[in-house]
């Protein structure tokens, strides 16, 4: 069975009305139980705001980062991984290796940690309060 | 705010004097250990503020603290813990909470085997504050309020720009060392060079956003080079086998030395050349010479340290016409071989000039005036017209200063180029 990668786009600000998480909430959920139970999710995540985006190129055997989402229109999105990192340092080490950072781009977002699969963060705090 | 013994107006003041002194000499410290221990940025700056706040009301009732960095430290500690157990949004929250509440309760112990951690975090919070994947003006901003401990308000008029504006800026970067986890540490050793280059660049870039403020924006930005200082200071305490940060912290003060004599009454210009050399900073310049020799002895040569030296040999000429142009013109060749950038081939060009003549220089600005990236480059029209004009060719140095004045933005140059406009035409 062929994958497929969903690209999902939002308004940078959307209004009050778009994103009412209330009424929506249920239904990411019903969503994500349904692929998994039928096996369909492959990966999925929310990513944090474009802001917290950082693109690396490498020229010349020179790396060049920029602060902020990529925004060369010349290019198209080609692909993607979601690797594990400690942190920004290492994710922007791995990005680097791509052969594509030398004449495209690698975008680094960081992904939001689900609270419905890791609970147990927060019991403990209330614990330790 | 009443005080039970003592004259309540005094006690008051000094309290307030020794808060306002805190603030100046402790807060980076502070700030920096409790961002380790809580893993915000944000909610450390909250919970530093609160401390100070707390401090303007303790003090002058209770009087000023013996230690008042280690006062301000639990407190600051206390109120961070306070924050997290109200704010469930923090990530991580169950373990910085039991952390602080472990320090909080053995103090003295965590006091004493932190010692080395804590010399640590200013320079931890130096590197997230300049990391490269924050553009640079955030680098800037965020390296003024979290380690030179200007408030946003003062950055905001330094940088030329509204306070919410600013604000906006500083809040965006600290949300993207928390969402992209911007790592809280001094980078290992194999990436510390490019790090500290980083770092660097940061520092003297905030001192030349201060250095070359124009007319009337002066007195706001001039305090930007006080604080670049201050910064390559530091730098130079928390890493002093660092030659490239004594070269920083060399060339920042021999040039601030120069600042009291860079404008007239009028607020005019004044050229090196016709600079009241009795204006300029002999302690500073003392300080700077220092700093130098520090930098040379690590014998890690690098393009401070050979700025500074240039910077040196200016400043230790008793008048223009004793400058010693033949090393300045070699030290800015070896610049030129670590930075070939326009800027030091257009200084070298002016000091071979100087040194060997107008014609020299004139070949060597000969490449730069044929590439075309640099047709709107302001400096390098202003130095043609120069070393014109001293090659005796009137007409081509007009048409250079014209060009120069049509391209300077900075209405102090501005002035002083049409005034030698004017004087090439009466001679």
């Amino acid at each position: 069975m062929p994958n497929y990668m969903m690209l999902l786009y939002s308004p940078e600000t959307p209004t009050a009305e778009q994103a009412d998480h209330a009424t929506e909430m249920p239904k990411w959920i019903a969503l994500n139980e349904e692929w998994e139970r039928a096996g369909s999710l492959v990966a999925n995540g929310r990513l944090y705001p474009v802001s917290s985006a950082t693109t690396i190129r490498t020229r010349d055997g020179e790396t060049e980062l920029t602060d902020g989402p990529f925004a060369v229109t010349k290019e198209i999105l080609a692909g993607y991984y979601i690797l594990a990192c400690a942190d920004l340092d290492e994710a922007l080490k791995q990005a680097e290796r791509f052969p594509i950072a030398r004449y495209g781009s690698v975008e680094v977002r960081p992904i939001m940690d689900d609270p419905t699969k890791n609970p147990v963060g927060d019991r403990a705090a209330a614990a330790a309060a | 705010m009443s005080a039970t013994r003592g004259h309540p107006d005094v006690r008051a003041e000094s309290a307030a004097a020794a808060a306002a002194a805190a603030f100046r000499d402790e807060r980076a410290a502070v700030l920096a250990t409790l961002i380790r221990h809580v893993g915000d940025f944000q909610l450390a700056e909250d919970a530093v503020q609160d401390a100070f706040a707390a401090a303007l009301t303790a003090w002058p009732r209770d009087g000023v603290p013996e230690r008042p960095g280690a006062w301000l430290t639990v407190a600051a500690r206390r109120r961070a813990i306070d924050r997290l157990r109200r704010d469930r949004s923090v990530a991580d929250r169950a373990a910085r909470l039991a952390e602080l509440v472990r320090l909080d309760t053995h103090d003295d112990e965590a006091a004493m085997s932190e010692q080395s951690a804590i010399a640590d975090d200013r320079l931890r919070l130096i590197f997230t504050c300049c990391h490269p994947a924050l553009d640079l003006a955030s680098r800037e901003a965020l390296t003024l309020r979290a380690l030179g401990g200007l408030t946003t308000r003062e950055i905001a008029r330094a940088f030329l720009t509204s306070e919410p504006a600013m604000g906006k800026r500083i809040v965006r970067a600290k949300r993207k060392i928390a969402d992209a986890a911007i790592p809280y540490r001094v980078p290992a050793d194999d990436e510390l060079p490019d790090r500290l280059r980083g770092v660097l660049r940061v520092v003297y870039l905030i001192f030349n956003e201060g250095y070359a403020a124009a007319e009337g924006e002066r007195l706001v930005r001039g305090e930007l080079c006080a604080e670049a200082v201050r910064l390559g200071r530091l730098l130079c305490e928390l890493m002093p086998d660092e030659a490239e940060a004594w070269g920083l912290y060399a060339l920042m003060l021999l040039h601030d030395s120069r600042r009291a004599a860079r404008v007239d009454a009028a607020g005019r210009y004044v050229a090196l050349d016709d600079q009241d050399r009795a204006l300029w900073d002999r302690e500073q310049i003392a300080l700077g010479l220092h700093a130098l020799e520090r930098a040379v002895r690590l014998r890690m040569p690098g393009r401070y340290q050979l700025q500074a030296a240039i910077t040196a040999l200016h400043v230790q000429a008793a008048d223009p016409d004793v400058t010693d142009w033949r090393q300045i013109a070699g030290l800015y060749g070896a610049l030129a071989d670590l930075d070939p950038s326009p800027v030091v081939q257009l200084n070298r060009a002016a000091a071979v000039a100087f040194a060997d003549g107008a014609g020299d220089g004139l070949d060597l600005l000969a490449p730069l005036l044929a590439d075309p990236k640099l047709a709107s480059y302001q400096p390098l029209h202003a130095t043609h017209a120069e070393l014109l004009r001293r090659a005796g060719d009137t007409d081509r140095a007009a048409q250079a200063f014209a060009r120069a004045i049509e391209l300077s933005s900075n209405t102090v140059e501005r002035a002083e180029l049409q005034r030698r406009l004017a004087a090439l035409r009466v001679a």
